[in-house]
């Protein structure tokens, strides 16, 4: 697999939780994924962008154009430095909210994407990696 | 500070949301919408979100928040204009919006509401 683009923003606030939607658009646009495609991994970029700022105290976010031999996707990565998850299996499960949320989020950002890989350790931090290929 | 404009159209409140809402934005909305239909003595709220390509969950839980507040306000609440591309996201994302009831577009949601609330009044 190799990387084609690289981008990275920061994400501290909710503005720019817009803004990454918006980079995470453009980038799906430019590899060309389907409407209802990009609005799956805008959503799920959303949600896991909101996770950082929220929950992880503030972080980035690296949007990644990649290749491999027979296809085009984007992966998407979101990090913090924030506490980490303790129970990684019950953070996956829908409803549960530590911060008064629908609990949505990181299992909806993984249904919406074709891979997710979520890594976290507490007092260090978490990295949620998504990928959608075209 | 950034609002988005409420108006009033016979006695339902339309609000068109055509900008990529951030999460203040969102709960200044639900907000305004909860003090206007008491002030205007609103029936029913329409919401256009036609020109948004991403509802995620938290505009999902503002959508709830404000049908659920209008009802306990006497007011009806529609949600009109959805992207099919948004529906199928939504869906996915694990959220069917409880408790709203939806329109394809304006025009409808508005039919919806007025038929609502003429079963409710009953016969003159």
């Amino acid at each position: 697999m190799t990387i084609h683009k690289s981008h990275e923003l920061a994400l501290s606030s909710q503005d720019d939780v817009v803004m990454a939607r918006q980079a995470v658009r453009t980038a799906a646009v430019e590899i060309g994924l389907s409407l209802v495609d990009q609005t799956k991994i805008v959503t799920a970029a959303s949600e896991l962008a909101r996770n950082t700022v929220i929950h992880g105290g503030g972080g980035f976010a690296r949007i990644e154009i990649i290749r491999d031999t027979t296809r085009t996707g984007m992966r998407l990565t979101f990090e913090d430095k924030g506490p980490g998850i303790a129970d990684l299996d019950m953070a996956m499960k829908d409803g549960y909210s530590s911060a008064g949320g629908l609990g949505l989020g990181l299992g909806g950002a993984k249904r919406l994407s074709n891979e997710f890989v979520l890594q976290s350790e507490p007092g260090k931090g978490t990295r949620v990696t998504i990928t959608r290929w075209k | 500070m950034e609002r988005i404009p409420i108006l009033k159209v016979r006695d339902c409140l339309l609000v068109t949301i055509q900008v990529d809402m951030h999460d203040r934005l969102a709960m200044t909305l639900q907000d305004d919408l909860t003090e206007q239909i008491v002030s205007q003595r609103a029936r029913g709220v329409l919401i256009d979100i036609s020109a948004l390509d991403v509802v995620d969950s938290f505009i999902g839980r503002m959508l709830s928040n404000i049908a659920g507040m209008s009802r306990i306000l006497d007011a009806e609440t529609v949600v009109v204009g959805m992207q099919p591309s948004v529906a199928i996201t939504l869906v996915e994302l694990g959220l069917s919006l409880p408790g709203i009831r939806t329109a394809l577009n304006v025009d409808r949601g508005m039919d919806l509401l007025s038929a609502s609330r003429g079963s409710e009044d009953g016969p003159v």
